[in-house]
């Protein structure tokens, strides 16, 4: 097992490597200056060239790049072009913000996504499939824009019952924390349980008709013992890969929530980063993201392993 | 869900607490203010979270005169080479720092040479600074400049702790000291920025709040969904079309009105860079053509609900510094087309106008662009990301540009940089002998009425020249929840804080 761990992540430092040049050259194929993007109406010609020194803009793009890659190595992402704050920095405060919202959406996910599935699966053809499809679809087609803009009208507005925006840090207070959060992770998290809902629901119809499946009913094992002991236990495999896959989603749909519900996070760092081209801030957040986005499918792979004994000593 | 689970669900929704606040005030603001350090911030809501935390030498009342704030009162000399200040007694900066001429020295010194600094331009006619007793000092300048007066009134007047200011360096803007109403206490990036009331300020007496927290919620309809909730006390920048739902809408909420110093408009490339060599920047009857068909007023009434105000030159019409002869034009779509024949384009011209890609903007455009077509302008418009936009703008890569500017408080900074053959933003490229004889003078008048008449003879001059077509003027509209009292709108948009009490 240790071994494997270890081969997989000898393999993602090329993977790791490869995206940073990908984000790093693609970046400045961005037109617009970072320096007269920050300057905005005041343009000193003097301050500006002081600046491109500064950060080092003037340098040829593979030296930048070494630069940059040096840096990193000793944990020195480099300096936010807007705020002077390290990237370090500015990464550790979002990071919790947006791990919290991305753990309530997937709470949301799993906890809609997966009994859904499971139901209509058992239910195939009957009126609580049909609904669980439709809503299912609903959960998909919607906006979150919309949805969200629309959750913010109604509780917020309408009914005052929760926070229409903002994030307060769990350890400062948890309650409040949780309150602010559940629109934003409910929003996320819909479209994910659509997803997981239908993979749960094909998983679970492919396993059903199994021979072991009939194996164990005609042993006259109880149908609830079938279903969640030897039917959901196969089919979870798929559906583990599937939430390690779902977590690039949440990061990207993260991106648009935080929007939406001005979530100080991740996402929201990330897009106003590349709108104020605030370079050193975008390649730290996409170098955080790959390194997540690996350990994310790693942990799949050995969480099949442990799920699926026939897979141990492969 | 189960029912056990049902009352902590209950529990979770209820127990939001929306009352219950003593006198701290929440603003939303339209976007994360920069690097809090005055000499180097550059940001609209940068100056937004200053107007309580850093005081200035001057400060303005809404009808834009000049008033004391840390300065109690000042002069020019006869040839307006010199101004001379008599500082406030008694002010200390959030370090305890006693507030005096020479840290006013100092602060000018770090405005000016600091690398970072980005005041440099606005305080390049001080040449010498007298320290002449403990509150008093003399600014010599270089040349005439009496628009160093109205740049005190911003951030290059802004007084920093001059001791903090050497000990942190460019780093100041983690952990600001100035000398305003409010002390900075806290801030996330893109969250939220919290500042306390000081209590040793020289006008203590005036100040409500316990403390002030600013939140930056880009987005126009969650900022106000917020004021609405009541988790925002204060929002900047309501959009104009939500004005009618706002005030029709009960709930409380009052809409405090200022039209903006700034302006937006359309800038013509007339001589910058090889595209400056088109026809739209060698025949200035084709942009007089196209200013006569574009009806300002209907650009306000379809995009702005009416809301701001239509122009047709840098000041709005709420100015002082306004032409009156030259008022916002009625649209003419004949005489539109009469002047392009005799441009010789009796069957139209095609125009290529780059635009910010935010709705407003591109609202505007749409609206110009069907305007137009009827006096026979095909207007194309190519949207772009604005520090895109910007970086062609300079380089000279456009033909027009929709764009604008913020404005400032003296009429110098909307006019002079734009249109002067040196001026440093002067993407237009255009270049004309006796404006730019105009403008210079105007900059060493200190008579108002004298000056006035200086800028109303560049008027005449260009608005035949049009290289900058104006087309309106932003109205801000900040947007108060039930209970909040004493608030009063500014031209320049800034939230003074004097004054304001939460109603208990």
């Amino acid at each position: 097992m240790l071994s494997f761990i270890l081969r997989r992540l000898l393999i993602a430092i090329p993977t790791i490597l490869l995206i940073s040049v990908f984000v790093f050259t693609l970046q400045k194929l961005l037109p617009g200056d970072p320096i007269l993007a920050m300057a905005g109406e005041e343009r000193d010609p003097a301050t500006i060239e002081f600046l491109r020194e500064k950060y080092r803009l003037n340098d040829p793009i593979p030296v930048q790049y070494v630069t940059w890659v040096g840096n990193a190595l000793t944990g020195d992402l480099g300096i936010s072009l807007r705020t002077n704050q390290p990237v370090l920095e500015l990464i550790g405060q979002k990071l919790p913000v947006t791990i919290q919202l991305a753990t309530m959406a997937m709470i949301f996910a799993l906890v809609i996504g997966i009994p859904a599935g499971i139901l209509s699966a058992i239910r195939k053809g009957t009126l609580t499939d049909y609904v669980a499809n439709v809503v299912a679809l609903s959960g998909l087609s919607i906006p979150n824009f919309w949805l969200g803009i629309m959750l913010i009208l109604l509780v917020s507005v309408k009914w005052q019952l929760l926070p229409a925006s903002g994030y307060v840090p769990f350890g400062e207070d948890p309650l409040r924390s949780i309150q602010v959060m559940l629109m934003p992770a409910f929003v996320l998290g819909t479209a994910l349980a659509a997803t997981l809902m239908r993979h749960t629901r094909s998983a679970m119809l492919s396993v059903l008709t199994s021979d072991y499946v009939r194996t164990a009913r005609a042993k006259g094992l109880s149908e609830r013992r079938v279903i969640l002991r030897h039917a959901f236990r196969n089919a979870l495999t798929p559906i583990v890969t599937l939430s390690a896959l779902l977590f690039g989603e949440l990061i990207a749909g993260a991106v648009l929530t935080e929007q939406i519900f001005t979530v100080p996070g991740f996402g929201k760092l990330i897009v106003d980063a590349v709108f104020t081209r605030d370079y050193a801030v975008v390649q730290g957040i996409v170098l955080v993201t790959a390194v997540g986005f690996i350990i994310m499918n790693l942990l799949a792979d050995v969480a099949y392993v442990l799920l699926n004994p026939r897979l141990r000593g492969q | 869900m189960t029912l056990s689970r049902l009352p902590l669900a209950a529990a979770l929704l209820g127990a939001t607490a929306l009352g219950a606040q003593a006198q701290d005030l929440r603003i939303g603001l339209a976007s994360d203010a920069d690097v809090l350090d005055p000499d180097q911030s550059r940001t609209f809501v940068g100056r937004i979270v200053y107007a309580s935390l850093c005081d200035k030498l001057v400060d303005i009342t809404p009808e834009l005169e000049i008033v004391p704030q840390l300065a109690t009162d000042w002069s020019f000399n006869d040839d307006n080479t010199a101004l001379t200040l008599t500082l406030r007694e008694g002010v200390t900066f959030h370090d305890g720092t006693p507030f005096d001429a020479e840290a006013v020295a100092r602060n000018i010194e770090r405005s000016q040479t600091l690398e970072e600094s980005r005041r440099k331009s606005e305080l390049s006619s001080i040449e010498n600074v007298e320290v002449l007793g403990d509150h008093q000092i003399r600014l010599d300048l270089g040349q005439p400049d009496v628009t160093v007066l109205a740049q005190l009134a911003d951030r290059a007047g802004m007084m920093i702790s001059p001791d903090a200011a050497d000990e942190a360096g460019a780093d100041f803007g983690s952990n600001p000291v100035c000398s305003g109403p409010f002390s900075f206490a806290e801030r996330v990036a893109q969250d939220r920025i919290v500042l306390e009331a000081f209590d040793d300020y020289w006008n203590a007496d005036e100040i409500h709040l316990d403390s002030v927290t600013y939140l930056p919620i880009p987005d126009t309809t969650v900022r106000l969904a917020n004021l609405q909730s009541g988790d925002l006390d204060i929002i900047d920048r309501l959009g104009a079309t939500d004005l009618a739902q706002v005030q029709g809408g009960g709930g409380g909420i009052t809409v405090e009105e200022a039209v903006s110093l700034g302006y937006q408009g359309i800038t013509f490339n007339v001589d910058n860079g090889e595209r400056g060599d088109n026809p739209w920047g060698n025949d200035a009857r084709l942009r007089r053509a196209l200013s006569l068909a574009v009806g300002r007023g209907i650009i306000n009434d379809v995009v702005f609900n009416g809301v701001y105000r239509g122009g047709n030159q840098p000041f709005p019409p709420t100015s002082p510094w306004y032409d009156e002869d030259f008022p916002v034009p009625e649209r003419d779509v004949e005489a539109a087309r009469a002047l392009l024949e005799e441009a010789g384009y009796p069957d139209g011209i095609d125009l290529e106008v780059q635009v910010p890609n935010r709705p407003e903007n591109l609202q505007v455009m749409q609206v110009v662009q069907s305007m137009a077509s009827e006096a026979g302008i095909r207007v194309s418009i190519t949207s772009k990301e604005f520090a895109s936009m910007l970086q062609d703008q300079s380089a000279g890569a456009f033909t027009g540009s929709q764009v604008g500017w913020s404005g400032r408080i003296d009429p110098d900074g909307n006019i002079h940089q734009f249109l002067t053959t040196e001026g440093g933003i002067n993407d237009s490229g255009y270049s004309n002998e006796e404006v730019d004889r105009l403008l210079n003078e105007a900059r060493t008048v200190s008579d108002d009425a004298e000056r006035k008449e200086l800028y109303d003879e560049a008027r005449a001059i260009l608005n035949e020249d049009l290289p900058i077509m104006y087309l309106y003027h932003q109205t801000w509209l900040t947007g108060l929840a039930e209970g909040v009292e004493g608030f009063t709108a500014y031209p320049d948009g800034m939230m003074r804080l004097e004054g304001v009490r939460l109603a208990e």
